[in-house]
């Protein structure tokens, strides 16, 4: 006989409750740093010890490789990214005129590679992508989350907000129901954080390796036993969007190490 | 591979300095099977050697259950100003290498 | 396979404790763990038939783990390191992993300090074993328990 998850009875008892409570208000937002042991914090903070730091070199590397037809490197247009990509990545997802919808880093990349390099382009979760994705973030170290203040994205925040309060899967459980309205109890020996996106891409301890916030996301959805949406489907990019205005001002932490 | 070395760019004659490696590297253990039951072969950097001015100062071998990207930190005493060598080498053929220059006063 | 076979091994992959990660979906299946004889035998292929005296070394690692997967790891024997005094060797090994050994470290006069930091795996609570034997071919040890808890959810490249 197949014992009763853990989670199963906490999604019951989660499903009981009058409903979403509320968003965290601004000043008891916390980073996911705060959650962690403190020899886990150890290994963020130090950059010769921090694996994501391994990706972040990568990336410097493939920033400067010349590709495509155009035979250009990101580098030729951008110079260095350690000037140039200051602030970039506290931003996005942001607002792509030509297709008249919201983009994250990821595919911000790929229609560089597209558009200017004529470069293929480089697959989701693939170690390229994340290694430039994370010398770009790694040049938000530190500033504030500025994320959806164009006003053509407010539908997209509303929708990512709709999938984030939203019930769903076979646990029947929203985002909200443990991220705004539980966070800081534990779930089967983890702490439930407030889902704050301050440090991707990371190195999450459990992966051993580099990964995007729709990894994560797409791994917290098939926890609540919902199907997965796809790598670059707009629901992704919505969720993505609207939890960066929630964590709007908090600072970037990229790459950052997680449990 | 990316390899992440940190070695104190100057330091005096006798001081203990500390070295931090990171090396890129999954570390496959050899015990995760596929879907179907299959075996993932084990994969793993096997051994570290730290040469300094040519002498090896520090050596590891290493087994499954040292971490993927493996980090390693250890506390050779400056002597001479010089070069370290690190050296990794693993499962598969796997070789790569890093140096680190010294100024000793 | 037969059908419930299969629907026993899917059902294994989404309810198994531990975390994957990988190109290809995983599932796992314990292998067998080290057990008291095989550690026995690692340490005995290290120490001989010498005695091993409890001291001198220190083990540095977290007593309550957040995840097996990289748990940090700091191993030392405070130690004069002079050519006449030193420690030649750290073996660490541990008691329910897949496989006894952890790493060995290997010393000498010209390291200024016997101290050696790494990150380990640990696939369950146990307790971890270091043995350090000095230049004067005595052999030290120290045991630490560590009580590993595990991911709330089942982790896999989807």
């Amino acid at each position: 006989m197949r014992p009763v998850p853990a989670m199963a009875t906490a999604a019951l008892l989660l499903a009981m409750l009058p409903g979403h409570a509320g968003e965290i208000p601004p000043d008891a937002r916390r980073s996911g740093t705060s959650f962690m042991a403190a020899e886990t914090r150890a290994i963020q903070d130090d950059d010769s010890a921090n694996p994501g730091m391994l990706w972040a070199l990568d990336g410097d590397e493939l920033w400067r490789r010349k590709v495509g037809a155009s035979g250009q490197s990101c580098a030729d247009c951008h110079g260095d990214a350690r000037d140039s990509m200051t602030g970039v990545a506290s931003r996005y997802p942001a607002f792509d005129r030509e297709t008249g919808q919201p983009v994250n880093l990821e595919q911000r990349i790929n229609l560089e590679r597209e558009r200017h390099q004529q470069a293929p382009l480089l697959a989701y979760e693939s170690h390229d992508l994340l290694a430039l994705e994370a010398l770009v973030a790694r040049q938000s170290r530190g500033l504030p989350i500025a994320s959806g203040t164009d006003p053509e994205l407010a539908p997209f925040v509303a929708r990512g907000r709709e999938l984030f309060t939203r019930r769903q899967g076979q646990l029947n459980l929203s985002c909200a129901n443990c991220h705004d309205d539980n966070w800081d109890k534990h779930l089967a020996g983890s702490a439930v954080t407030q889902g704050h996106p301050t440090g991707y891409p990371l190195y999450r301890l459990e992966w051993q390796t580099l990964g995007s916030l729709q990894r994560r996301l797409r791994g917290c959805i098939f926890g609540v036993r919902a199907q997965p949406y796809e790598f670059g489907t707009p629901e992704l990019v919505e969720l993505e969007l609207y939890l960066m205005t929630r964590a709007a001002g908090m600072a970037m932490e990229a790459p950052a190490v997680r449990p | 591979m990316a390899a992440l070395i940190n070695v104190p760019p100057k330091a005096k004659r006798g001081d203990i300095i500390e070295i931090k490696t990171l090396m890129s590297h999954i570390m496959e253990t050899g015990y995760r099977h596929t879907a179907d039951g299959a075996v993932v072969p084990r994969d793993i950097i096997t051994s570290f050697a730290c040469r300094y001015n040519g002498s090896e100062i520090f050596r590891a071998e290493l087994f499954p259950a040292i971490a993927a990207n493996p980090f390693l930190s250890f506390f050779p005493i400056a002597a001479d100003s010089g070069t370290f060598d690190f050296e990794w080498t693993g499962d598969n053929g796997f070789s790569a290498t890093a140096t680190a220059k010294i100024t000793v006063e | 396979m037969t059908e419930a076979q299969t629907t026993r091994r899917h059902v294994l992959a989404l309810t198994a404790g531990a975390a994957v990660a990988s190109a290809v979906p995983l599932i796992i299946v314990r292998p067998a763990a080290a057990t008291p004889a095989t550690l026995a035998a690692a340490i005995r292929a290290v120490v001989g038939t010498a005695v091993v005296h409890p001291g001198k070394v220190r083990l540095e690692i977290p007593p309550l783990v957040e995840n097996g997967n990289t748990v940090p790891m700091t191993v030392s024997v405070a130690n004069p390191m002079t050519s006449e005094d030193h420690v030649r060797s750290i073996h660490v090994f541990n008691e329910k992993n897949p496989q006894p050994n952890i790493g060995n470290f290997h010393l000498g006069p010209r390291a200024g300090s016997a101290q050696v930091s790494t990150r380990i795996r640990l696939a369950d609570s146990q307790k971890i074993t270091a043995i350090a034997q000095l230049s004067d071919g005595s052999f030290w040890s120290i045991s630490v328990d560590v009580i590993v808890t595990l991911a709330a959810c089942t982790e896999e490249l989807i």
